[in-house]
This record gives C-alpha cells, structure tokens and sequence, in this order.
C-alpha cells in the first residue's frame, strides 16, 4: 500500500509544474481540492489513486485548500472524499462550484448544522 | 536511510529518552509558585505547573496521578522534584516514580511554608541538574526510541500532503520493531471503522470501539453544536468543512501497519507496534498523555499552523500548506508543500522526516523546543469534588 501511495503521489503530479490546479483523492470522489488560490475558469486536476488528469471548469473564486465540487450534487446528496461520505449537502451544488460548510454539513454531528 | 549510530539516555528501567530535562512537578495548583521558585533559582530545571490536583476523586484523580507520574518516570526526564501542597499524595506520585529507578526527592508545603521549601528544593535541584549534566549519551536502537503522532490546526494540504509523509515514518518505525502512539478519539468520526478493521484481534477492536463509544455518547449528551470547535475555526479556515473530512485526514498519518492495543489515557504501552490511545483531540492535553504514556518524540503535521510544543517531549512540526511554511517558518522544522506541487515525492518527503527525526533523537532541538513551547495540559474528566 505505501508504495503504490508513493507512485501515485508522483504520477498525478508528475511534471505538473506549469498548472495542476486541484487534487482530488480518489476516482469517484465528488469533491477535489485547490493547491493554489482559484479564480473562475479552466483548471487541471489530477486524481491521486489512478494519475488521472483531466481540465476542469471552476465556477467561482476558491482559496488554496478548499474544495471544489467535480459533480452536480442534489441537496442532500452525499459528499464523498477519499471514497467515504464526508459530508451531505445543504443545498443543491452544482459543479465547478465551491464546497463547505455554508453548503454542507456533516453527516454524523447532526448538531454541527 | 537508518543513521550509523543514535544516541540517547539509557534509563535505570531500560528505557530509552532522548533528552535529559530535570523536572520539578507540582502534584497540585497550590504548589505551582514553589516549583516555579525553585526553577528560578536553578534556571537550569524544569517546572511543569498545571491547573489541577486538589480535590479530584474516582477516574478523574487516577488519570491526574498517572499523567504526574507518566511525566516523572519519562525516559526524556533524568530526575525528578515533587512538590506537593500536604505529604500523602507528595509521596504517592513521588514513590512511583522512584520505583522507575531515577533520583526523585519530595517536598511538601504545609508546616515549611514555600520558602523553606524552595530554599530545600533548589539545594536539591543543584545537585541533581548537576548529577544528570554527568551522564552520557550512549548508543541505541531507532526501535527504542517511542514516537507519538497528533496533527492540528489541520486543513485540506494535512491529508494531502504532511500527514502521509509521517504515515511513511510510522511504517517504517513499526517495521523495524518500534512503537508508535496515535490518539484523538472524536476525530476519527467517519473513519472509525477503518481503524476498527486494522486492529489485530476481536479484543482490541473491542476496546478501541468501546472507547470510541463512550467518547462520542459523552460529546452527544451535551446537545453541542460542535462547528468552530471539532472541526475548528482554524480547519475551517483552511478548508475542512467536517469532522468526517478531517478524520480522514488525520487517519492519513497512521501508516498501514495493524493497531496493535488500545490504551486509556496515559497507559503506557506494552506491544510494540502501532497503540491506539483514547485521548481528546486538543494538541496539549494529547501530547502531555502521549508522554506521560512514555512517548520520547513527537511527529506533529499541522495545516494552518499550530504552534504546540511539550515540555518533555520534543514535537516535531511538518506542514504542506505553502502560506503556512511562509508566513510561520520558525515553528516550522520541516516544509513538505512541495508535494502539492509534485516536486517532491512521498518518499522523498519521508526521507527528510526520519533523517529530521534522526537528528532529533541524537540531541538537535525542534522549533518547539527553541521557542520555548511547553505546553502542559491535564486531562479532566469531570468538575472536582
């Protein structure tokens, strides 16, 4: 397991000095993540499990180290980052869009609403 | 990547430290004036004041004791002055940490006043910081060497990039034999059946879920909105949106190796391999539980910038978070941002950790440690009597 972390560590990133913009954890996750401040517009991201690449559009500002929905997500539709639920939506969200907690919640704390 | 050749303080138990603090430990509040007084007169020791110790009673006296007495009896401590306010309880921690075969001398308040006591403490003092100056480093065994981990103020860039590079360190310390500490209960919400799958037998995963349980039914019972506390303000800031995105991330620092035990709070452990501790997720009062549990070195990666440090237990700081290692540079002791970008690999990043971690065994000080970070935090189970 550790060496497969390493090789796709550096396979999705591989080379990615001029414009990885997004990491996302796993294939299948709904969420990516910004590596650098976001303005609206195309951006690569790369999938840390299978060194996938793909361009993106980001809808809205988004600072380094938050999310960015991948998906259109319906409200109350799970939110899954690193293949688990992470969180439900509060409102629909639709892609390219920012994700956190003015629209989800967690799934588990139902008091953190 | 295994240096030559490590050196520590071999203790009298056979226990391994890397540093060789001599502590004055107050066994309560009220004693905390009279440690600190010895402490100025002999600069060269180390008072621990702390907020707690009169009138607890039932489990939350028993974790009070073990933690004063996990400190005292910690391989990083060559000898030990405890002042406590009356006699008995002076001489219950003072008698258990002697039993760990270091030099422990007692004082207490009460018909000496804190004069006497100080005058008394730092003749004492004198002398033992001047025996411990006498003792040697010698050459030991990375897996003598007790490492604990604990992430803060973490964001999106932990789970991506500082906790996996310590969960390469903490595989490869229990593959050579070692034993790690891991802990933050509330904070593996979400993720709490991916711990309970890696525990080795039916028992321990009993145990670790039974302390799961508990925690998390005494969270409930408050009603809390937990949001600005777990996650906090600061996880928030940086991008976290829930307790369940964050326990992945603090998940991501465990390795891959089994969880061999799950501890109470201060127990000290007694499998090498990967320990579970029940413990809450604030860095000072983990931390000082990691150590009184016997922790000699602490891996802390951090996202916005925590800033914690022990006063025993020299932490570590990684961080991935490109402003954070910019704009907090002398609380950072390694800068691993770089994965983000993919110009550093994973292995590379822990590479640079252990052979950081290396130095440290061998006498370099952390950030922590030269800024003066002592933080020292009693856990309180509930009000006193």
């Amino acid at each position: 397991m550790r060496a497969k972390a390493e090789a796709t560590v550096s396979e999705a990133t591989e080379g990615s000095g001029g414009g990885l913009a997004v990491l996302v954890h796993n294939e299948g996750d709904d969420v990516g993540v910004a590596i650098t401040d976001l303005m609206p517009g195309e951006v690569v991201a790369g999938w840390l499990d299978s060194g996938r690449r793909q361009t993106i559009v980001v809808s809205e500002v988004i600072p380094l180290g938050h999310k960015v929905s991948l998906v259109d997500l319906a409200e109350g539709a799970d939110v899954n980052e690193y293949t688990v639920r992470i969180a439900v939506t509060r409102a629909p969200i639709a892609r390219g869009h920012h994700v956190h907690t003015h629209n989800v919640r967690s799934a588990r704390w139902q008091q953190s609403a | 990547m295994a240096a030559e050749r490590l050196t520590g303080y071999r203790r009298a138990d056979g226990r391994v430290g890397i540093r060789n603090h001599v502590v004055v430990l107050p066994v309560d509040d009220l004693s905390n004036a009279a440690a600190e007084g010895i402490a100025r007169l002999v600069p060269g020791v180390l008072a621990l004041p702390h907020a707690y110790g009169r009138l607890q009673f039932g489990a939350d006296l028993e974790l009070t004791f073990a933690t004063l007495i996990g400190t005292g009896t910690n391989p990083n401590v060559a000898a030990v002055i405890v002042v406590g306010i009356e006699p008995a309880w002076t001489a219950r921690i003072a008698d258990a940490i002697e039993a760990s075969g270091k030099p422990v001398a007692r004082l207490s308040i009460e018909r000496h006043g804190d004069f006497a006591t100080i005058a008394e403490g730092a003749r004492q003092a004198a002398r033992m910081l001047q025996d411990a100056s006498a003792i040697e480093r010698v050459e030991v065994r990375r897996e003598e060497v007790m490492v604990s981990i604990k992430c803060g103020e973490s964001d999106t860039t932990s789970g991506l990039g500082s906790c996996p590079t310590t969960s390469v360190l903490v595989d490869r310390h229990v593959d050579g034999g070692g034993t790690v500490l891991f802990g933050e209960t509330s904070e593996l919400t979400g993720g709490e059946h991916i711990i309970a799958e890696r525990c080795v037998d039916e028992h321990v995963r009993k145990r670790f879920t039974d302390f799961y349980d508990s925690y998390i039914a005494m969270i409930e019972r408050t009603g809390a909105n937990l949001l600005g506390s777990q996650p906090t303000e600061g996880n928030i800031r940086g991008g976290l949106s829930t307790i369940e995105e964050k326990a992945m991330g603090n998940i991501a620092k465990t390795g891959t190796v089994p969880v061999v035990d799950a501890l109470e709070p201060a127990e000290r452990p007694t499998r090498a391999g990967l320990n579970f501790m029940d413990t809450s997720c604030a860095a000072a009062e983990a931390i000082t539980l990691m150590a009184a549990a016997g922790a000699v070195i602490h891996i802390f990666p951090t996202g916005q910038g925590n800033v914690i440090g022990n006063p025993i237990e020299p932490v570590i700081k990684l961080t991935a978070n490109p402003v954070t290692a910019a704009t907090m540079s002398e609380h950072i002791d390694l800068d691993v941002s770089a994965i983000l970008t993919g110009e550093m690999t994973l292995a590379a990043a822990g590479d640079l950790l252990e052979e950081l971690v290396e130095r440290t065994i061998c006498g370099r000080l952390t950030a922590a440690e030269v800024l003066g970070h002592r933080e020292y935090v009693l856990t309180k189970l509930y009000q006193s009597a």
